[in-house]
């Protein structure tokens, strides 16, 4: 009886309880739908797991809990009133659960992430063990292209995109002043989705013919044409962009009507106005990879020909819609960065964010015309020649906002008294190799050099120049910022400085020499290559298992900190900004008292300037003991020179 | 910031900046020249290094002289100088950037408008891929007697060449690294390159998009030969009298399982 009662009620019984159920689903539909138009034979392998990989998901996310209240609330039956049970979590336990706290979900988020995050980070350098020689030594052709398709799957769609999600979703609420996000159980149905995503794409290793092949650009006719594995990727895509769509519009929602009073946009960090803006591309872009995919999955599955030259099919078109997505995907991947770039710099050099109306202006800016360049990834596919000259003029303006924040950043530390904190590091880092990752983007843009570079080893070192070197850098200095806040403790920070380092020296040497091998003449996607690009190839692949060997100084650091490191103050950075103004980790519902915004949020060296009060002074517990690391817990407004 | 300060910052930036150019200048970036082309793209390239030096000294010159000069010392509690912006460098760094860009799209662009020029006496090579080897057909033109059809092409040296590209599959792309051109191959269209060889000898063909199984073993040459020689060699070959345009491609019947053991005996020489 109690276990029945186990398997009603919302959790992992039930949840183990809706595979089979899901698969039965699947499994049926296409049985009847084979038999009522007397296909043979009945039972269809490919079409069963197609419908199966939709049909079980969702039963999971049944099974799992996330629909409990609408569907109550649906059929008209008396729904659970809120008891607050899903907010916190006091056991480890608690985050494998439903749960309906922000600063919950944006921990999901983040661990979930992660993991996907060191997955692909091994296929990459499975990878390299495959390309420390020309020949073959340790996976098949197929293997190998598996390998740097799901690798690049996950890290966009599974780590980069929904890391920083989850980053937002613990600090944006709490810098706004709001208790939660807007739609909390919405929430938890985005993330929820994620780990779904990722399994599909982790199990598409076991299809018949292996994984996914065709890279994360999956391009037609290729996509339509290969085994089952592809049929993983094109609907794991759809529940990490629905997941992606969902929590997008959250954040609008959130961030338009749950402002504190008093913070009018231009007393917004610029964290806020970046997640913001990202949001904005996440919602109008997102759609367009879903349908691409789908047309995908519509041509693969029922027969149409969206795609298939010989029947009016389009094969160009594939890429004008996914590149409609996937050039502002690089922005969804990079604004939230600048947001985090922005909180450490200010805050860590004491000094206002030079030019913050310019700031918030030049992301608007880049999301304007981050619709507007997508072709430039298509300069030789055989489109029609005079779009490419408008693209690369309009990749090249964007180069100017983006210019306006590296230099506000720097203007910044200009006079500034600099406290070189680990975020800190990662985030002058990050303004190093997002320059060179600019500098090479503009190189790209120049239509008869990008003639001879695309499809080369010089679009990976620049996309990993952009992304690690760029997006991870900045998550590595939002996880280091935010890790008192988010666990109540601090960090080592000598671990710290030395993940850094070792990160920096050998992502440059593992990324940098990609440059050289790619203008010299080494396709990208290859698992073979000629003898001349062997002596580069091998100091590629060692710099990379170091590389990959410094992200474990992270992992330990985050781990023993989390579960022993000193007790973190409040405020162990003296920053202004909200959440930094209740304890660390915050009480559960955020905020005892609403505060009222008062002022901007970096006006640091400003006497008496405060960017938010609290009408109980006593309750705010900024001004307590100081802090054990990284500076002393003074009170914000007071200037101590 | 004394007058001290300024000059030691000026100076290490400028010679870090003509450090850089010359260290970038002096490698080797590129495969060898094989065609008129090629080097109007290498000294495109050399401008671009010229002009991203000096923005990435400039910001690095900034940071690390901030970092060294306004480090905070143990225990300094203060907040630096609470400068809100200034609009006359705000300016200044939106609008360079713009010139400077402005002038390298102008750029590209004429060598753009260069390098696909159509030029008088082309000869036209029809280009196939196909999973995974490269097939030519020269059709009967000034220098070849009858239209032929080969994987191994010969090209006569200073003589403009018209790559016609198409796919029989799916998408492949057609890089010469020595010309420093290519495009993709793409089922249902016909995509062009233009190229005039000025080198002799052999010149690797690699697919730059990815196509399967094989991708990374569909690599071909083509050697550049004097107008005689080739005139020569053209004269020689069997004449395939086909009309369609796959005329030298097996038919399309294989699927990607069949490819898979084309992709096990490697490239077609």
């Amino acid at each position: 009886m109690a276990f029945a009662a186990k398997l009603a009620a919302p959790g992992w019984y039930r949840a183990a309880l809706s595979f089979p159920v899901g698969i039965g689903i699947g499994m049926g539909i296409v049985v009847l739908v084979r038999a009522l138009y007397g296909y043979d034979p009945l039972f269809d392998g490919n079409a069963i797991v197609t419908v199966c990989l939709i049909s079980t998901p969702l039963a999971f996310l049944v099974g799992i809990g996330c629909f409990d209240y609408w569907f109550r609330w649906a059929s008209g039956a008396a729904t659970i009133p809120e008891d607050h049970s899903g907010h916190g979590a006091t056991s480890w336990r608690d985050y494998f659960k439903v749960n309906t706290d922000h600063k919950v979900i944006g921990i999901q988020y983040i661990v979930t992430t992660f993991f996907f995050f060191i997955l692909a980070g091994l296929m990459a350098m499975l990878m390299r063990a495959e390309l420390a020689a020309p020949g073959s030594q340790f996976v098949e052709p197929n293997t190998f292209n598996g390998l740097f398709s799901v690798h690049a799957s996950l890290m966009i769609f599974l780590f980069i995109i929904p890391v920083f999600a989850g980053i937002a979703n613990y600090v944006v609420p709490l810098m706004i002043g709001a208790p939660d996000m807007a739609f909390p159980r919405l929430n938890a149905l985005s993330y929820w989705m994620l780990p779904m995503a990722g399994l599909m794409m982790l199990l598409s290793f076991f299809a018949p013919g292996g994984s996914f092949a065709t890279g994360w650009t999956a391009y037609a006719p290729l996509s339509t044409d290969t085994p089952l594995g592809q049929q993983f990727f094109t609907l794991g895509v759809q529940f990490a962009g629905a997941s992606s769509i969902a929590t997008a519009l959250n954040f609008l929602v959130t961030i338009i009507t749950m402002r504190a009073p008093g913070m009018t946009f231009w007393r917004m960090p610029l964290l806020v106005w970046a997640n913001f803006t990202t949001s904005l591309l996440v919602v109008i872009a997102t759609p367009f990879i879903a349908g691409s995919q789908f047309f995908v999955l519509f041509d693969r599955s029922l027969g149409t020909n969206f795609f298939d030259n010989g029947s009016g099919g389009d094969v160009v078109m594939y890429q004008h819609v996914f590149w409609f997505y996937s050039h502002p995907a690089v922005y969804i991947m990079m604004l939230p960065g600048f947001g985090i770039i922005s909180e450490v710099v200010s805050a860590n050099a004491r000094k206002p964010i030079f030019g913050y109306r310019m700031m918030a202006f030049s992301l608007m800016a880049i999301v304007l015309l981050g619709f507007t360049v997508w072709a430039h990834h298509m300069f030789v596919s055989g489109m029609f020649g005079w779009l490419r000259v408008p693209m690369m003029i309009t990749t090249m303006l964007i180069a100017i906002p983006t210019g306006i924040k590296i230099f506000s950043w720097v203007a910044t530390l200009w006079k500034g008294v600099i406290h070189m904190t680990t975020p800190m590091l990662f985030a002058l880092g990050f303004i190093t190799m997002f320059t060179l990752g600019g500098i090479s983007g503009i190189m790209l843009a120049v239509i008869p050099l990008d003639i001879h570079v695309s499809d080369t080893y010089f679009v990976v070192a620049h996309i990993h120049y952009v992304l690690f070197g760029g997006s991870v850098f900045t998550i590595f200095a939002g996880l280091y910022h935010w890790f008192p806040k988010m666990t109540g403790r601090m960090y080592d920070e000598s671990l710290g400085k030395l993940h850094f380092w070792l990160s920096f020296v050998f992502f440059n040497t593992t990324f940098g020499p990609m440059h050289f091998v790619g203008i010299d003449g080494m396709p990208r996607r290859v698992a073979d290559y000629a003898e001349q690009f062997t002596a580069m190839n091998v100091f590629i692949s060692i710099s990379s298992f170091l590389f990959g060997l410094s992200f474990l100084i992270f992992l330990y650091n985050m781990i023993t900190s989390w579960r022993g490191g000193p007790k973190a103050a409040a405020n162990p950075w003296r920053a202004h900004t909200i959440e930094w103004q209740v304890s660390s980790p915050p009480p559960i519902f955020n905020f005892d008292e609403i505060p009222t915004v008062v002022g901007g949020p970096y006006e640091y060296g400003v006497p008496g300037a405060v960017h938010a009060v609290f009408k109980d002074k006593a309750k705010a517990p900024a001004a307590t003991a100081p802090a054990p690391a990284g500076g002393g817990g003074a009170p914000p407004p007071v200037r101590t020179e | 910031m004394t007058r001290r300060d300024w000059a030691l910052m000026l100076t290490l930036g400028g010679l870090a900046t003509v450090a850089g150019i010359v260290l970038c200048l002096m490698i080797d970036w590129f495969p060898g020249q094989g065609a008129d082309e090629a080097k109007q793209i290498d000294t495109l390239y050399d401008v671009l290094l010229i002009v991203s030096v000096p923005i990435f000294v400039l910001v690095m010159t900034v940071v690390i002289f901030s970092v060294w000069k306004w480090r905070a010392k143990p225990g300094d509690m203060s907040d630096g100088e609470p400068i809100h912006g200034n609009t006359l460098l705000e300016v200044i760094w939106v609008t360079i950037p713009t010139i400077l860009v402005t002038g390298l799209a102008v750029y590209g662009w004429i060598v753009l408008d260069d390098i696909e020029d159509r030029k008088p006496d082309t000869l036209i090579v029809n280009v196939s891929g196909q999973q995974f080897a490269w097939s030519f057909r020269v059709p009967k033109q000034a220098g070849v007697p009858k239209q032929f059809a080969t994987t191994e092409l010969q090209l006569p040296r200073g003589r403009p060449v018209e790559f016609d590209i198409r796919s029989s599959d799916v998408i492949h792309s057609f890089w010469i690294p020595d010309f420093r051109l290519k495009s993709d191959a793409v089922p249902g269209l016909k995509t062009q390159i233009r190229v005039k060889p000025s080198e002799l000898g052999p010149h690797d063909i690699v697919c730059a998009e990815l196509c399967g199984l094989g991708h990374s073993t569909m690599r071909q040459t083509v050697r550049v030969v004097e107008p005689k020689a080739f005139e020569d060699w053209a004269g020689k070959q069997k004449g395939s009298g086909g009309s369609g345009e796959q005329a030298a491609v097996a038919p399309d019947t294989h699927t990607l399982a069949d490819a898979a053991s084309i992709s096990k005996v490697g490239a077609v020489q």
